[in-house]
């Protein structure tokens, strides 16, 4: 990554707020990333002004229209002075100026056009972000991304609704980065360099202020290794158990002359932290899926880093890691004095660099085997899967084929949701299968035209009768939805393309910087009572 | 005379101008709305910076012309990132003259009137010119401020709201890859300050930690910028810490570093360091694009009626895949901002004016930030501490350790508190006791 933009200013002070959250490594993703996108429409130029703003590497517009009054009324990146011409044009040169570092250019022409004549255009792309296309274009255009595996998001704002469909035939995430964790603590499978460190640590022979500086961690583990000696060689499991075990740690706390308890913060810690700390060590159910997945078992020449990273960690949980990930190798702060918590944090840190190692080993081993470079996969690229292990990730949407396809459409989740009493989004998803099945008819939305709202109506309630009919469903959608959307006739409320802006643009950067976890496979967005819904269509 | 094309307003005036089963039962399809969006609504809109840059584009957009915008900061270059308002060339010009001269040039028509000012700066007869207030702020202070004035500005006749005098609050929050946006009708639904609990504490790490048994890179930092720059006074005597400065920032991580090998602590690197001192929140483009759009579309809704509002708190969150949530959050009974009800604290004779600071300060309830404390006894105004102005605060300081008795404090005292989250003094009734608990 350059250290400078165009003009001179610092890069890592330029983007300093969005490197706290994807590191350089992801910014550099998002500088090499090729974005294009299908319509200048309002939604489009709102997604793109926010892949321009954190600095993708390019972008290409491909639209054939001209600018109409209308567009300008909605669209940032369009000026009154730029009607009548090349909406491609006016759209990249606006949106330039966001960022003197991204390059833009533009292709007057119908994706539709692009795909029949010049397909392979669409391979050199990370991404196609398509808005206000047809249906068939739609599905054309769909059934070539999926050929080139280039991922396609789909994106469009209807009145007070907004939607997006992720089509990508499979995406790896490693850093998933997940909100809320459990530490990795290893209590009841201890590390033997931990077990040899409280070993050597005698609580009852402590001054004050070592006793109320030892680690919870350590406390923990003494406390539950003479649970352990009272009762079997067992770990508490229920919630008696673990009161008890509570009690039995609190009555450890030290007591001054008056017989009154001291104030030791870490023994609080320690009874805090019982519940979550007693948590087995497992792999998750997610990685459990990924170790069966036959990308996994079945490792060809052509697998990628992220399948033989997998399955190298899945023969070192097989083999040295005895059922269990390799450590973490972080643990959370903790009241103790800082020597004894630089130790403890070491035990977990040798312990992690150890288990590194071993999959460093089978991973080299693996590419040997498989004909591969040794070096294609990096010895930070084994850390970070490493330390990621327990929250891996792969996405694998449906194709749009099956989705519109009568026979494989999931008509099961559908006919589910109409049926909800309580007025569910997903409602909006058929209405907009409808009035493309009514654009394709008519050559204009319904209720576009003021003095036909009535009469669409009725021919809307007729296709979305034809779509449930072909669904097999036998559901009923109340004419309100019928008689909203009429009222849209197909406007695009700035807001709503900026909401959906917004939404449509982190997917894109998840997906070019595999970082975080992407929607699979459809968003809703209903603006009248601020709600999401997100569904596997 | 506005400026206009053909077509311009197509896309809005089909909801203004179109009714539907979903719409406000008071909406009534009329022209007139979208007139009234261009020529009558007032909107103002506090805050010009990740949220504001937005928020003015998306009103814009949606027909509003009079929009007034207060910030009080500068341009910097790490704003680049998502205020899309500014430019290179900008950094260092004021940002709410520059967004709003970039929106009345963008948008034909649209007239923003930049305010580089704080909200302090204003009074009520300010706020009263506008129909709705939509904030885009970085600091919860501010937020209960603006909440308590848009509070004192309600009329009440015979005990009953004056609807009329209800300017409605549109308030949007980011940090990351989370927000929330949410609509506040003073007096009547949920204020600032009854949810202040919604708000995480600050993370502040303990002294002793800092100062004795450093563990974290963290800790070491902060020990340079709490402990170490007030005795080193490494740029001069009473310069202050300039978070901005590479120089500052580089001083203090040198210093971190030292500390950090002392105790065999590693991870100092520049970026945590300016962090830490400046308590940097992550920031991007998307999340503020959808909050503010979210809340713009609010803001459209209460003015038009076209739609129900939100009613009234949203949250959302993009980790993993996209997740919002919709609540209606509760008006307190008690709130002390909006209730109008007696704040009653307890304390006994021998407690000391220091007590009542630290409750006022520590309590979930109130969260001051500097309070200042006056009674009236034998119907004198007398100040029992006051921190705003360094004189008063120096005479007053011995009282803080003087017990309630000695102050002549009784039961049933009114206490008047006077504190940056309150544009007006909030009164505590003080009820005592002689025993201790």
């Amino acid at each position: 990554m350059a250290a400078v933009t165009k003009s001179g200013l610092d890069k890592n002070n330029k983007y300093d707020r969005q490197l706290r959250l994807w590191g350089d490594h992801g910014q550099s993703a998002l500088e090499s990333a090729r974005v294009c996108l299908i319509n200048a429409t309002a939604t489009g130029t709102e997604i793109l002004k926010n892949l321009i703003l954190p600095g993708i590497g390019s972008f290409t517009i491909i639209d054939e229209h001209k600018v109409q009054g209308e567009d300008v009324g909605n669209n940032f990146f369009l000026s009154k002075e730029s009607i009548g011409s090349s909406r491609a044009r006016t759209a990249t040169e606006l949106l330039s100026e966001l960022n003197e570092d991204v390059s833009g250019d533009f292709i007057e022409e119908s994706p539709s056009n692009l795909i029949e004549n010049n397909p392979d255009f669409f391979a050199s792309f990370t991404i196609v972000i398509a808005t206000n296309m047809d249906e068939k274009s739609l599905l054309q255009l769909g059934e070539l991304l999926w050929n080139l595996h280039v991922p396609l998001l789909i994106c469009r704002c209807y009145g007070f609704i907004g939607y997006i469909r992720l089509v990508v035939k499979e995406h790896n995430v490693i850093e998933s980065h997940p909100d809320s964790t459990h530490e990795d603590l290893r209590l009841d499978r201890p590390i033997p360099a931990f077990v040899t460190l409280c070993d050597s640590l005698d609580m009852s022979s402590m001054n004050k202020k070592d006793h109320s500086h030892t680690p919870w961690l350590i406390v923990l583990y003494k406390y539950l290794q003479q649970w352990k000696d009272s009762h079997g060689g067992e770990l508490p499991k229920i919630y008696k158990e673990k009161s008890q075990l509570k009690e039995l740690i609190r009555n450890g706390v030290l007591k001054n002359k008056d017989g009154v308890p001291e104030d030791e913060e870490n023994f609080d810690e320690a009874v805090r932290n019982v519940n979550t700390a007693l948590h087995p060590t497992s792999v998750p159910s997610d990685v459990q899926k990924l170790f069966k997945d036959p990308a996994c078992l079945n490792l060809t020449s052509e697998s990628r880093p992220f399948w033989i990273l997998t399955r190298a960690v899945k023969d070192f949980v097989e083999h040295e890691g005895k059922g269990a990930l390799p450590v973490r190798g972080t643990i959370p702060d903790m009241t103790s004095d800082s020597e004894r918590y630089i130790k403890l944090q070491s035990v977990y840190r040798d312990q992690a660099a150890k288990d590194v190692s071993d999959v460093t080993r089978r991973v080299h081993k693996l590419l040997q085997e498989l004909g591969q470079n040794p070096c294609s996969i990096s010895e930070k690229d084994i850390k970070t899967f490493c330390r990621n292990s327990a929250f891996l990730r792969v996405i694998r949407c449906r194709s749009l084929k099956d989705e519109y396809n009568p026979e494989t459409a999931n008509v099961t989740l559908i006919g589910q949701h109409l049926e909800d009493e309580d007025g569910d989004d997903v409602v909006f998803y058929t209405l907009l299968r409808s009035v493309d099945k009514f654009y394709e008819k008519y050559n204009h939305y319904p209720g576009y035209y003021t003095q036909q709202v009535e009469s669409d109506i009725t021919e809307l309630k007729a296709c979305l009768s034809k779509l449930l009919q072909d669904w097999s469903l036998s559901s009923t959608v109340k004419d309100d939805y019928i008689h909203e959307m009429c009222r849209y006739g197909a406007s695009e409320l700035h807001t709503i393309s900026a909401y959906i802006g917004g939404v449509a643009a982190q997917e894109a950067i998840k997906m070019i910087t595999g970082q975080f976890l992407p929607i699979n496979n459809t968003y809703i967005y209903n603006a009248m009572k601020q709600s999401s819904t997100t569904l596997d269509l | 005379m506005a400026v206009t094309w053909s077509g311009r307003w197509n896309h809005v005036r089909k909801v203004t101008e179109r009714t539907g089963p979903f719409a406000h039962p008071d909406f009534e399809p009329s022209t007139e709305t979208l007139q009234f969006l261009q020529e009558v609504c007032h909107i103002l809109v506090i805050g010009a910076g990740g949220l504001g840059c937005e928020l003015l584009k998306d009103l814009a957009l949606l027909g509003i012309r009079n929009i007034d915008v207060i910030d009080m900061d500068t341009i910097d270059v790490s704003n680049l990132n998502r205020q899309f308002l500014f430019r290179p060339k900008d950094v260092g010009k004021t940002k709410a003259e520059t967004a709003a001269n970039f929106i009345n040039l963008r948008i034909p028509g649209c007239n923003v009137t930049a305010h580089f000012a704080k909200i302090q700066d204003f009074d009520a007869s300010f706020y009263r010119k506008f129909h709705i207030i939509v904030c885009g702020l970085d600091s919860i202070i501010a937020r209960r401020w603006i909440n308590g004035m848009l509070i004192s500005m309600l009329s009440y006749e015979d005990g009953e709201l004056d609807q009329s005098s209800i300017i409605p609050m549109v308030d949007g929050g980011t940090e990351g890859f989370k927000g929330n946006a949410r609509v506040i009708l003073p007096g009547m639904t949920a204020c600032v300050d009854c949810t202040l609990d919604l708000y995480p504490p600050q993370v502040n790490f303990p002294l002793c930690t800092i100062a004795h048994t450093p563990r974290l890179p963290e800790h070491c930092i902060e020990y340079v910028r709490i402990l170490l720059w007030p005795k080193e006074e490494p740029f001069g005597a009473g310069v202050a810490i300039d978070g901005d400065d590479p120089a500052h920032v580089s001083w203090i991580l040198e210093k971190s570093q030292e500390r950090a090998n002392e105790y065999n602590i590693s991870g100092i690197t520049y970026r945590l360091t300016q962090g830490v001192v400046k308590r940097i929140i992550p920031a991007v483009a998307s999340t503020n694009a959808v909050i503010a759009a979210a809340c713009a579309t609010e803001v459209f809704k209460l003015a038009t009626s076209c739609c129900q509002p939100l009613n009234n708190y949203m949250n959302f969150t993009d980790i993993e895949g996209v997740y919002t949530y919709t609540f209606e959050a509760e008006k307190k009974d008690d709130c002390v901002a909006c209730s109008q009800k007696p704040q009653n604290i307890s304390f006994c004779e021998s407690d000391k004016l220091q007590d009542i600071l630290t409750y006022l300060l520590e309590s979930t309830t109130y969260q001051m930030k500097s309070p200042s404390i006056t009674t009236a006894i034998n119907g004198k105004n007398r100040t029992l501490y006051m921190q705003s102005v360094k004189s008063i605060e120096e005479k007053t300081r011995a009282n803080l350790k003087k017990s309630l008795a000695e102050l002549e404090l009784c039961s049933g005292q009114e206490l008047y508190v006077a504190d940056p989250t309150t544009p007006s003094s909030l009164t505590f009734i003080l009820q005592m006791g002689t025993k201790m608990e």
